[in-house]
């Protein structure tokens, strides 16, 4: 039977109500379904990282996570990094260190090391490198990534 | 200056990461459809019949398009119109789409795909240059030159007939090598996307993940049928470019077409699979390179031979094919030089221009047979090269007019920073540093389509607010050049960056710019947006100097203000005095780049307004129980010219870096051919980001940049480019590092560990430590055209046309 | 972009539930758990279930005790210090972060057999006209071959196999507890031993060995293994009493080298032993053309991976060789 499936999904700590075909990931509801493009596609086959976002609070990749197994769970996407105008100091410190080349890693990596730096504050150069493997970046080298990583965990020390 | 070199945010930093760039799939449209492709599963074969019925009755379908509904071809270049939207009958690889189905979703499009029969005629396939030698029939197309070659070319650059071979034969040494560099892709994140939409006047807009919205443009209007005024196509920022989003693509015209037929909007993504087969690549290139050396080491005389496998199609193939010669005379004092070519079709994906377009393959060769010639002569391999650095402001054996040449510079610098003098040759057993150079173009030299029109075109508006907006052709693709623009009319007019407005790629708003490729952008559209942007601050300091009395030369632009010591008016009080004296104000600026000097048929391709050049270590580390290698460190020094924004070029640089080791350790774009007994398939390997192998953050070393500023006059502040040049040194470090390490020569791409391990057997056996191609095939190269370089008398014309032999065709 | 097809969701509460969907439905059902290697399948129409039934409201498989739950995600592994290290260290080297958030133990462990031929695209796969393990007839590895050569790429079971682990399956009609060298079958279409109704609840791990996991893959992330060593050992005053090294990735099943176990047995891992040890094993690791990187070098380095695995149990300082191999510290 082909019928759409109704279900409220915590996104981005916004309740929002979804109706769509159950073989969608995560992915394809988010950005068809609720209009948050940010999140980035590469390869859909959970080979690349660019679609990461964080499910109660841990890294996934929403192109492998079924939307259906998505309910009371706590989405986090770029579009809700930001504090209204104010950039999180990730993103702060992604614009300024030029982590960002053509920006479509970005938004996973972002949300990558979000999680990290929740869960580590201060991290080495190697658990950052480990941390940011699952997300390929053609652009950069990952060199400047690594060095904003480690601006933004001074930048959040100092807001703390 | 106020802004330039200084490292700042770039100013489309904010939108890439909070999510706002709007890349061409994040697009979406008021009744938008999708649209999928059936692409052939056969390498080669012809369509006998097509029955489209049961796809077009699927629930949800709007739409069946096949090649009978696109009668025009089309290619990149004006020689090569060899395809077409939709095979309409003749398929050359896996991959070449035959029809498209357009509905509701992309689920019921893919549904759809598989209702469609096709009847195919299975032909012969070939996959391969030494089987497309052998083998001139089938042809992969009528217009090839002799058989399946596609395109055959020489050149020899010297005072008389046949003296090239003369002088090499006698130098005090002898140098022939083979070389062979695999294809590979360029595997941007964000996969190819289009969407197409007939705007309320009837005229149809293509938003699109390209580099070249120009020729897309030019192009949908050749293959739809309709005036190119109706017709405006928007580069959509793209998710990395490489050169994969340079050529026209079929999905564009398809899902252009499909939006004309219904009225409505039309979406398409290729999958990564289909990325793969959209290529436009790497050319898998293998290369003889004959060379003479005195014993002070200079070099005599250089011959080079190259075979290039184009895959099914023309694409950029006959510049990739120049591009595998035009350069190996930039970098080196070369006093004579002899280049033939040849590219063949095969049946796989067509290969195009990807960083570094054509040359990485030969620079390859070259620095790694220098430093084979270099441990001959009992010479470090960096003190070989400085000894013959080109001079600045010379022309080449080939006619190409050198401006800048901050090698020596970079060559040092990379020696210091390395400690190269006490690590060369020193570090013990398994541990080694290679070093290598290179040298790009900053912008090819001529366009695509023969014209005189500017290539680039950069127009401005200001008004009283003092807002400042610029307008564009050019294209974002992650490279920065929104920024290098703003950045360059902000300094300019003495006004913040971040106030400027900047509106690029778009080719129903913004002046002609011929895109994001040969690295031309900041070269080209830099020298119009300065031309642009003088023109306004003239109209600005003509009225300032009246309004405050001082002469307009004495006016300085700067922080937002012009002013003239402790006299002073804002820059939008000024602007709107301007708008007063002057009407509405607007400037425009164009560029196109100062006559090559070369002459003869073939001169086109390697003239370029500027030479960037870049020198390269890379350490090593090989088990040698494993053949496994690390590559710990690299070091870097590129000659920018200019730098515009540090935290941009650096990131650039890096970018390079990682590329061109990723060539040098893993990338390939590989076919396997089934046995022919049981199956004709021959398929691309790996079409995945996982077989695909490309670093990762943990694979990646830590690299150490250092720009080198040697301003060249022809670009705007000096600035020569940063995108490509930089990748063009690693792969041959990464080979001269591991023979510094294990003793071993890998003169192949890539250069893996089982290849280490095979070379280091060989070196136990006492034979031979190199892994490599053996041989190079029989080709049948024309007479070269003949040209005498400058210090030979020459004029920059050919002494005598080329002949062309008949290919001898092989009974097998 | 690539989409799933379409499928019915069951979201069953306890094991029982599951086991008695699995039950009714027979073929047309699959359980799903982190769904990291079924979703890339299901999109690549590498299977098309018409009922997935998922594992990830069940509590009980979360839930560790002695043995360790089924739906223990191989992160929640890395991070358990108690866990054997040679567990941790294969949990640690699968994939990538993101992907061990998702995935479990229990699908590591069932993974689907892999081949270059076989997870590819439904187009890719058509234009080679299909191959034995699906909707073909020929194995496209082994021509000649009537069986499957899919190679198994779990990274778990060789680890686990080493430290003689067992899992316990369940089914409506019953529970059954199997060794890890009993899961597997030599096949890549029939691999697995658990029963299409089974559902792999645990795996309990006996204590007291001291044991590490190698891995061989291009990349330090992403990668599936193409050699996988997993080695444990007791040990008495430097004498071995017991030694087990089972290799993954090179056959269709993780088997465990049962002659390298009894030669090591009584001995002391001096240089001489390893490398006889090493290559006892490497004589049995016989790698396909059907996963990355040369077939006769990823032979040739079996003995060397060996011995590395040997050499960190005897206690030598290998944090230069892992670092060069896996890219980072496990």
């Amino acid at each position: 039977m082909r019928r759409n499936v109704q279900l409220n999904l915590r996104v981005n700590g916004e309740t929002l109500e979804a109706w769509f075909a159950p073989y969608k990931t995560l992915l394809e509801v988010l950005r068809e379904d609720l209009g948050l493009t940010g999140t980035k596609h590469g390869c859909e086959l959970g080979e690349c990282g660019a679609c990461a976002v964080l499910v109660d609070g841990e890294p996934q990749l929403s192109c492998l996570v079924l939307a259906v197994e998505c309910e009371g769970r706590r989405i986090e996407t770029v579009e809700g990094l930001a504090r209204g105008a104010e950039l999180h100091p990730l993103q702060a410190a992604f614009a300024d260190l030029g982590a960002a080349q053509c920006g479509y890693c970005t938004p996973g990596i972002l949300m990558t090391a979000k999680a990290l730096l929740e869960r580590e504050p201060h991290p080495s150069r190697e658990r950052i490198r480990e941390a940011v493997s699952g997300n390929l970046c053609r652009c950069t080298g990952y060199q400047q990534i690594f060095e904003a990583i480690e601006e933004a965990a001074k930048r959040l020390e100092a807001v703390a | 200056m106020r802004v330039i070199g200084k490292p700042r945010r770039r100013v489309d930093g904010r939108a890439k990461v909070t999510g706002q760039t709007r890349f061409a799939d994040d697009l979406v449209l008021p009744r938008m459809l999708h649209m999928r492709l059936l692409r052939s599963p056969h390498p080669h074969a012809h369509i006998q019949s097509m029955d489209v019925e049961s796809a077009k009755k699927h629930p949800g379908v709007h739409l069946v398009l096949t090649g009978k509904d696109f009668p025009v071809s089309f290619g990149i270049l004006p020689i090569t119109q060899d395809e077409y939207p939709l095979a309409p009958e003749h398929v050359r690889y896996v991959g070449d789409p035959v029809a498209a189905v357009v509905a509701k979703d992309e689920q019921t499009a893919s549904e759809a795909l598989d209702l469609i029969a096709v009847q195919y005629k299975i032909l012969p396939t070939i996959s391969s240059p030494e089987e497309a030698l052998q083998n001139p029939e089938p042809r992969i197309h009528a217009y090839s030159e002799l058989g399946n070659i596609h395109r055959l070319q020489a050149f020899e650059f010297a005072g008389r007939s046949n003296e090239v071979t003369e002088a090499i034969d006698a130098s005090d040494h002898v140098f022939e090598d083979l070389f062979f560099y695999e294809g590979n892709t360029h595997l941007p994140i964000e996969q190819h996307a289009a969407v197409a939409e007939v705007d309320g006047e009837g005229k149809i807009t293509l938003w699109s993940s390209t580099q070249v919205p120009h020729y897309v443009h030019r192009s949908l209007a050749r293959v739809l049928q309709i005036p190119a005024s109706h017709v405006r196509v928007v580069a959509t920022p793209n998710g990395g470019g490489f050169g994969g989003k340079c050529d026209v693509c079929n999905h564009e015209m398809v899902a252009a077409k499909a939006a004309m037929v219904l009225g409505r909007p039309v979406k398409v993504c290729l999958n990564r699979e289909e990325v793969f087969y959209m290529h436009r690549g790497r050319h898998p290139v293998l290369m003889k390179f004959r060379t003479g050396v005195t014993k002070e080491g200079k070099l005599t005389g250089m011959h080079l031979q190259t075979l290039v496998d184009g895959g099914g199609y023309g694409s950029y193939g006959v510049a990739s094919t120049f591009y595998t010669g035009a350069l190996q005379t930039v970098t080196y004092e070369l006093p004579r030089y002899k280049f033939e070519a040849a590219r063949v079709f095969t049946n796989k994906p067509p290969c195009g221009p990807k960083r570094g377009h054509g040359t990485p393959q030969p620079r390859f060769g070259q620095e790694v047979q220098l430093d084979k010639i270099a441990e001959k002569l009992g010479m470090d391999p960096a003190e070989l090269r400085l000894g013959m650095v080109v001079k600045p402001d010379s022309l080449t054996a080939n006619w190409l007019k050198v401006g800048s040449v901050g090698l020596a510079e970079c060559i040092k610098q990379v020696m210091e920073k390395s400690d190269w003098k006490n690590r060369f040759r020193k570090l013990p057993f398994g541990r080694g540093v290679g070093i290598a150079c290179g040298s790009y173009l900053c912008g090819a030299g001529l366009p695509i389509y023969w014209n005189k029109m500017p290539q680039s075109g950069v127009q401005l508006l200001v008004d009283r607010s003092g807002q400042v907006t610029v307008f564009c052709g050019a294209t974002e693709i992650g490279q920065g050049s929104d920024d290098v623009l703003v950045a360059i009319v902000a300094e300019v007019l003495g006004i913040d960056p971040f106030s400027v407005r900047c509106i690029t790629g778009d080719t129903g708003i913004t002046p002609v710019d011929l895109g994001s490729y040969s690295s031309r952008v900041t070269v080209m559209m830099g020298n119009a947006a300065i031309q642009a942007s003088e023109k306004i601050k003239h109209m600005i300091a003509e009225t300032v100097s009246g309004e405050l009395g001082v002469a307009p030369d004495r006016l300085v632009f700067a922080n937002g203000r012009v002013s003239s010591g402790d006299k002073s008016l804002t820059f939008a009080e000024a602007a709107g005095l301007a708008e007063e004296k002057f009407g509405t104000l607007g400037s425009v600026g164009s560029y196109r780049p100062p006559r090559a000097p070369g002459r003869f048929k073939g001169a086109g391709v390697g003239p370029s307004p500027a030479y960037s050049y870049t020198a390269c270590v890379v350490e090593a580390e090989v088990d040698p129980a494993t053949g496994w290698i690390t590559v710990p460190k690299i070091w870097i020094a590129h000659d920018i010219g200019r730098t515009i924004n540090p935290v941009l070029a650096r990131g650039q640089v890096e970018g390079s870096v990682y590329m061109g080791l990723s060539e040098a350790l893993m990338e390939e774009q590989v076919f396997r051919r089934l046995p022919p007994k049981l199956s004709h398939a021959l398929v691309h390997k790996i079409p995945s980001l996982l077989e695909y192998k490309s670093l990762t953050s943990l694979d990646m070393p830590e690299v150490d940049t250092v720009l080198v500023e040697d301003p060249d006059p022809n670009c705007p502040f000096g600035a020569k480019e940063v995108g490509q040049g930089p990748l063009l040194p690693v792969m041959p470090a990464v080979a001269n590092a591991i023979y510094d390490a294990v003793g071993v020569r890998i003169d192949e791409v890539p250069i893996t560990p089982d290849k280490v391990l095979r070379a280091l057997e060989k070196k136990q056996k006492g034979e031979q430590p190199r892994v490599g191609p053996e041989s190079f095939p029989s080709v049948p190269y024309p007479q070269p055209v003949e040209v005498a370089p400058p210090w030979d008398g020459g004029d920059g014309n050919a002494r005598k046309g080329a002949e062309k032999p008949k290919l001898k065709v092989n009974a097998a | 972009m690539m989409r799933l097809p379409w499928f019915e969701h069951r979201a069953p509460k306890s094991v029982q539930e599951a086991a008695r969907i699995l039950a009714g439905e027979g073929p047309n059902a699959m359980l799903i758990a982190g769904g990291t290697d079924l979703l890339p399948n299901m999109k690549r129409r590498q299977m098309a279930p018409k009922i997935l039934v998922s594992l990830k409201n069940i509590q009980e498989l979360k839930r560790n005790g002695s043995a360790l739950g089924a739906g223990t995600t191989l992160t929640e592994i890395v991070n358990r210090k108690e866990l054997p290290l040679g567990l941790r260290q294969a949990a640690h080297q699968v994939a990538t972060v993101h992907l061990r958030n998702m995935g479990t133990i229990g699908g590591n462990l069932c993974l689907d057999t892999r081949c270059n031929y076989y997870n590819q695209n439904y187009e890719w796969r058509k234009a080679i006209d299909f191959c034995l393990k699906k909707d073909g007839e020929i194995c496209w590895v082994a021509t000649a071959s009537k069986r499957c050569v899919a190679a198994s790429s779990t990274d778990c079971a060789p680890a686990l196999m080493a430290l003689g682990a067992a899992v316990t399956l369940v089914s409506s009609t019953g529970e059954r507890t199997v060794s890890l060298e009993d899961l597997y079958n030599n096949d890549g279409i029939d691999y697995l031993k658990r029963r299409p109704d089974e559902i792999l609840t645990e795996v309990s791990i006996p204590s007291g060995w001291k044991s590490t996991y190698w891995k061989l893959r291009r990349r330090g992330a992403f990668d599936f293994p193409v050699l996988g060593v997993g080695a444990a050992i007791k040990l008495n005053n430097e004498i071995i009493e017991e030694a087990r090294i089972a290799l993954g990735a090179v056959a269709s099943r993780p088997f465990l080298v049962e002659k390298a176990g009894q030669f090591l047995r009584g001995k002391k891992l001096t240089d001489e032993v390893i490398e006889e040890a090493s290559r006892l094993v490497a004589s049995r690791a016989k790698p396909m053309d059907n996963a990355d990187l040369d077939l006769y070098w990823r032979k040739d380095v079996s003995a060397q991976f060996a011995s590395y695995a040997l050499r960190e149990l005897r206690g030598d300082d290998v944090k230069e060789v892992r670092l060069r191999i896996a890219r980072q510290l496990i």
